[in-house]
């Protein structure tokens, strides 16, 4: 009897809840490479991903940029005929990826994220320009220079806030999250 | 009256303050009382999905829990809250389990949710609640020769969520332009991605994808690009000079709530609607309200633009 779990399954569980079909009814059509709008800036397209989850590349899929790539626009789920819902497997693998540690140092997508998540933890409510330390180093002076004059753009238009804006009740909202899941560590 | 539990969003208090003030605006025109849910919190956006499941459903329930206490349905204006919100509310919903869950740690802020709230995103409230004949009877000044790009964006629509709003060939976003009058032009890009957050992760990808759209904007000939929701809104408008940095592009289109036109076109004072914020200037579409005839004069035939041309542009054009 097997008593491992193959990469696919694991993957597949970390889809909980999503309501999806297992990985390995992909019949490799690529009507979701073909329909992602950001499929020339993956390593792999999404069709491609899936045939190495079932081949159980992990360490290749683990280290590639696609689904940091993903915008969530969920023209894949809509459209695969094998209801696989890719764009679920997607955020399924940035979870598998960030809870293992395995994605790629060099990514924005990570790094923002958890700074996104510290920052609700921590008032309730986003603030951008609390994020910034995520990405702002990443174009070098130049990038820098770039989203300091973005953000010039829309402080001069009153669309930046100068102050974080929190819920009221911060500390009944700080222990509901902490009953759902202690957070330290992963974000 | 009908009331709402009004779910504004986090970039409401900043980015998309526009997009607020007009949706109560314009929803106080037709009746609408846009009750905001009493210290509501973020929605999760995309990042807390990333990171867990529960978690994002946990904060979406939370404003469900607070919207079911006053005994109302959720509105919001954003594509994705509405995503967020809609799909956490299905899941709670379906799932026990889950739903005990989450209601012990919502215990910890007093509440408690029983699925009793429905999800809706605004402009499927004006379209569908409200209806097109209602709004149409509150137009003053028509948009008349104003051509607009409707753009769905990608949460609005998807995923299919049952609810007899086609996801790949929707229509009611045209059909919202046209009763203000205004010429909805051919948008093949209407529910493409902008990019969302993409524009963070991977610069690059999100320009090349903001670009496309503007250039099918552009090839449609619209005036304006109309949205329903303050992520578009940011990514299309606020980054059209990187777009033209990065690609030599020379694109100059303003993108407008779809809420801030509805208003123009009920003879709200620019001004109130938020216009004045932009980036881009959205001159052509005020110049459009303006050359339009005051509604007393509307009554007498056509006296093709004499004396409108002489009047002060931007914020008053809306003042007697």
């Amino acid at each position: 009897m097997k008593t491992t779990m193959s990469f696919a399954d694991e993957i597949s569980n970390v889809m909980y809840a999503t309501g999806t079909r297992g990985l390995n009814s992909c019949i490799q059509c690529a009507t979701c490479s073909a329909t992602c709008p950001a499929a020339d800036y993956m390593d792999h397209t999404p069709r491609r991903l899936i045939a190495m989850i079932n081949a159980g590349l992990k360490d290749e899929v683990l280290a590639s940029n696609t689904f940091w790539t993903c915008a969530s626009c969920y023209s894949c789920s809509a459209r695969c005929p094998k209801e696989i819902k890719p764009s679920e497997l997607m955020y399924a693998l940035k979870r598998y990826s960030i809870w293992h540690r395995r994605y790629r140092s060099r990514l924005v997508g990570p790094a923002f994220s958890r700074r996104f998540v510290r920052t609700i933890m921590r008032t309730g409510k986003s603030y951008e320009p609390g994020y910034a330390p995520a990405f702002i180093f990443e174009g070098g002076p130049v990038g820098m220079v770039r989203e300091m004059r973005f953000a010039m753009r829309l402080m001069a238009r009153r669309r930046i806030a100068l102050v974080p804006s929190r819920v009221k009740r911060v500390a009944n909202f700080r222990r509901m999250l902490s009953r759902i899941m202690p957070l330290e560590g992963v974000a | 009256m009908k009331r709402y539990a009004y779910y504004p969003g986090c970039s409401a208090e900043t980015v998309s303050a526009s997009y607020h003030v007009s949706t109560l605006e314009t929803g106080a025109r037709l009746g609408i009382e846009f009750q905001e849910i009493e210290d509501w919190n973020c929605c999760g956006a995309t990042p807390y999905t990333n990171i867990d499941e529960l978690l994002a459903h946990g904060l979406c329930a939370r404003n469900l829990a607070i919207a079911e206490k006053a005994g109302l349905d959720v509105v919001a204006p954003c594509n994705a809250c509405f995503k967020n919100l809609h799909h956490a509310n299905a899941e709670l919903k379906a799932d026990k389990d889950l739903a005990e869950h989450i209601n012990f740690a919502l215990e910890a802020d007093g509440l408690h949710y029983g699925g009793a709230v429905n999800v809706h995103h605004l402009i499927h409230v004006f379209v569908k609640d409200v209806g097109l004949d209602a709004i149409k009877k509150q137009v003053k000044q028509p948009l008349k020769g104003l051509k607009v790009a409707a753009y769905y964006g990608c949460q609005l629509v998807r995923p299919d969520r049952g609810d007899g709003f086609d996801p790949e060939a929707p229509s009611y976003f045209e059909d919202l332009l046209k009763t203000i009058g205004a010429d909805a032009v051919d948008f093949p890009y209407r529910l493409h991605c902008c990019g969302a957050s993409l524009m963070i992760a991977n610069r690059r990808a999100a320009l090349a994808m903001v670009r496309d759209l503007l250039r099918a904007a552009v090839q449609a000939k619209a005036d304006v690009i109309a949205t329903a929701c303050p992520l578009c809104q940011l990514n299309l408008e606020c980054y059209q000079q990187d777009v033209n940095r990065e690609f030599g592009t020379k694109y100059k289109i303003p993108v407008l709530y779809f809420t801030q036109l509805m208003g123009l076109a009920m003879g709200i004072e620019p001004r109130k609607l938020g216009i004045g914020t932009e980036v881009v200037s959205p001159q052509p579409v005020l110049d459009c309200v303006a050359r339009r005839p005051a509604p007393a004069a509307a009554a007498a035939p056509a006296k093709p633009a004499a004396a409108p041309a002489a009047v002060p542009q931007t914020v008053k054009a809306g003042q007697p």
